[in-house]
């Protein structure tokens, strides 16, 4: 996993809320049994008419968002289904950073164990990304270690996360590598378990 | 001190805990299916790693598996995903029920049926409806494909303390209403996001009265509530359905653990960190209009209009909805049209459900415009509902009587909903697209889905059923 603490980038706004995993990543897509290669079908049936031609007025058909890596969302962003599929193709298309009020559980976690850092700010905060997004080219510093998002307006706001998914996200932890540490635990509790 | 089950289940499973740091949470039992196991295999032989416990582990395929024609798969990726997990069972000594074995179905159907589900376990599945286990009084949960891996290699979760919210449902339901109404209800009422960060335990006498299919039912729809685990304390109704099943212990050995089971139910007095409640009398048969499980309403009602919500955010999101499913504010539920039923999926396919559809379909006919079909939830389902005859029912009516799989709940075999039609699903979700790129999903009860198959337009099923006569 990719180590993640400054992010530069013009923002992506993407005004809806309860957006599902299914919209993210449809099921159409998910018989592949490579973790890559799913950036093409990131929000597919929003980007794409049936004819494969794209819908102009996608927020992810305009040009300006197209080195984007920070998309910002409304509440409940990710609920649905487990699919991990949803969070590979957010970083195969690009993106290392969503903004969003609130996310699924399971999103959230799928999230950070591939490096994408899933930032939570106040509903009003996010509107405001939103409009200003919308309105011109904006750009945010993210910083992680200092869990701060900075618009290029000067506005600063800071987020709150687990201190134990930042040092992952900060040092890119392979997370398994790490439990495997707790092995005797694990078997201690296995021969309990056994008695 | 007075415990919920859901604190006496993770107290008892964790192997490490450390301040600033989630838990360490050993897993029971992980179930695995064909979509969201592949990479985690992968990843365990690029790192040279094992499974740590392929006994803990239980694979089926359900997800891609043709209901028709079960020998030939014609899409050569989703041929390629079923030879995958065959492949990866073999080479890692995972128990699997494949395509032909005897106990194949939907991951959530078999897990109970062969007794694999057991109050007290934790289980854990790459698939978000796992919730459904937690009927027995088990904490069970969907995991990304990442998780899996990790349960794969070290039968372990990190997972932080979750919060508690209790669930009360008053009262006794009502004529007509079904378990798939009142998580419905339940979702329409508190939001589709309730249940975020929560574990949910349902409580309450309507509750205490229900199968425990019907417990799986509403288990099932945690999710869509947002809540990764909705749990129900077991009691005597657990136990029977338990009882002789395979994986169980027998004899003595059984009455212990039933004991021991009986002991996980909440205590008396216990606190929960929200409580929210609903009365049975609230819940009529319910049906969605919208293009998420909390936008739904009883039969008789219509579809909101932007008026009904306060807030912006609301109202944009009913009309990118109606937009969505090509309907009206205001218009009444019972009016709209439909071309497809399906009966089946992990919420709504158990043997319990295909016989309550089957009464309210027998000796009737499917609208002539409507394409409606019946998939079991396992073999084991399908067995024996062909023992009772309720295939014949089914077509005799006009219905198709598939083979089992997930089938027109996620579409991605070949079973969906082309593009501007409309279906009356059993299933769980009716986001966009869910059962075929363009297609509207009303999500139902099995008895709701047999109704609206014979007049071709969602209806409320009461007016097919026969009020019992209250005693005096």
């Amino acid at each position: 996993m990719k180590p993640i603490n400054k992010i530069s980038s013009v923002l992506t706004p993407l005004e809806r809320k309860n957006v599902d995993t299914d919209q993210i990543i449809s099921k159409e897509f998910l018989k592949r049994i490579e973790r890559t290669g799913f950036g093409k079908y990131l929000f597919y049936h929003w980007r794409f008419h049936a004819d494969g031609t794209p819908i102009e007025d996608f927020v992810l058909n305009n040009p300006r968002f197209e080195n984007s890596e920070i998309l910002v969302a409304q509440e409940n962003f990710g609920c649905g289904s487990s699919r991990e599929h949803a969070p590979w193709a957010i970083l195969d298309y690009g993106f290392r950073v969503v903004i969003a009020p609130s996310y699924a559980d399971i999103f959230y976690n799928n999230c950070v164990k591939n490096g994408i850092l899933p930032i939570r700010l106040k509903d009003q905060e996010v509107d405001e990304l939103i409009s200003k997004g919308q309105q011109q080219n904006f750009k945010l510093e993210i910083n992680l270690e200092d869990q701060s998002v900075t618009g290029q307006d000067g506005t600063r706001y800071e987020f709150e996360i687990d201190p134990y998914w930042k040092e992952m996200l900060l040092k890119g932890w392979d997370e398994i590598a790490l439990t495997v540490q707790y092995d005797s635990y694990i078997a201690a509790y296995e021969e309990k378990q056994r008695a | 001190m007075a415990k919920t089950i859901i604190e006496k289940i993770w107290e008892q499973h964790v192997v490490f805990e450390e301040q600033g740091k989630p838990d360490l949470l050993y897993i029971d039992l992980h179930l695995l299916h064909e979509v969201t196991s592949p990479q985690a295999f992968e990843g365990l032989r690029l790192n040279g790693r094992k499974v740590r416990r392929p006994d803990l582990c239980f694979a089926t395929m359900d997800h891609n598996v043709p209901t028709r024609n079960r020998d030939t798969i014609t899409d050569p990726i989703s041929r390629k995903q079923i030879k995958t997990l065959q492949d990866n069972c073999d080479e890692f000594g995972v128990p699997l029920a494949g395509i032909n074995h005897p106990d194949q179905g939907i991951v959530h159907v078999i897990g109970p049926e062969l007794g694999l589900t057991q109050p007290g376990k934790t289980i854990v599945c790459g698939d978000s409806h796992t919730s459904t286990h937690g009927a027995f009084g088990a904490l069970a949960f969907g995991i990304g494909t990442s998780e899996v891996e990790h349960v794969l290699s070290t039968q372990t979760l990190w997972q932080s303390t979750p919060k508690t919210m209790e669930v009360r449902i008053e009262g006794n339901l009502g004529f007509g209403v079904t378990a798939k109404d009142v998580i419905l209800a339940i979702i329409s009422k508190f939001g589709i996001d309730m249940g975020t960060g929560f574990i949910m335990e349902y409580t309450g006498e309507a509750v205490r009265n229900l199968t425990m299919e019907e417990r799986m039912t509403i288990c099932n729809m945690s999710i869509e509530a947002g809540a990764r685990a909705g749990l129900i304390s077991p009691d005597q109704t657990t136990i029977e359905y338990l009882r002789g099943r395979r994986n169980v212990p027998e004899g003595d050995a059984f009455e212990q653990e039933a004991n021991r089971w009986l002991a996980l139910a909440t205590d008396e007095g216990a606190k929960y960190d929200a409580t929210v409640s609903i009365h049975a009398d609230e819940i009529s048969p319910f049906v969605t209009w919208g293009t998420n499980p909390s936008m739904g309403s009883g039969i008789a009602e219509r579809v909101p209009s932007a008026a009904d919500y306060e807030k912006q955010s609301d109202k944009d999101a009913l009309k990118q909805a109606l937009a969505y499913m090509h309907l009206e504010e205001g218009m009444p539920l019972s009016s709209i049209s439909i071309q497809h039923v399906f009966i089946g999926s992990c919420t709504n396919a158990r043997l319990s459900d295909l016989r309550a559809a089957s009464e309210i379909i027998k000796g009737k006919k499917v609208h002539p415009s409507v394409t409606a079909i019946v998939v079991p939830g396992s073999e084991t389902v399908k067995r024996a509902a062909e023992q009772e005859g309720l295939d014949q029912v089914f077509l005799a009516a006009g219905f198709e009587w598939r083979e089992t799989g997930c089938s027109m709940c996620l579409a991605m075999n070949e079973d969906s909903v082309p593009a501007g039609e409309r279906c009356a699903s059993t299933s769980n979700r009716n986001f966009e697209g869910r059962q075929g790129a363009g297609s509207m999903t009303h999500l139902v009860s099995p008895v709701m889905a047999a109704a609206a198959a014979i007049e071709g337009h969602l209806t409320d099923v009461r007016n097919y059923m026969e009020e019992p006569v209250a005693s005096v």
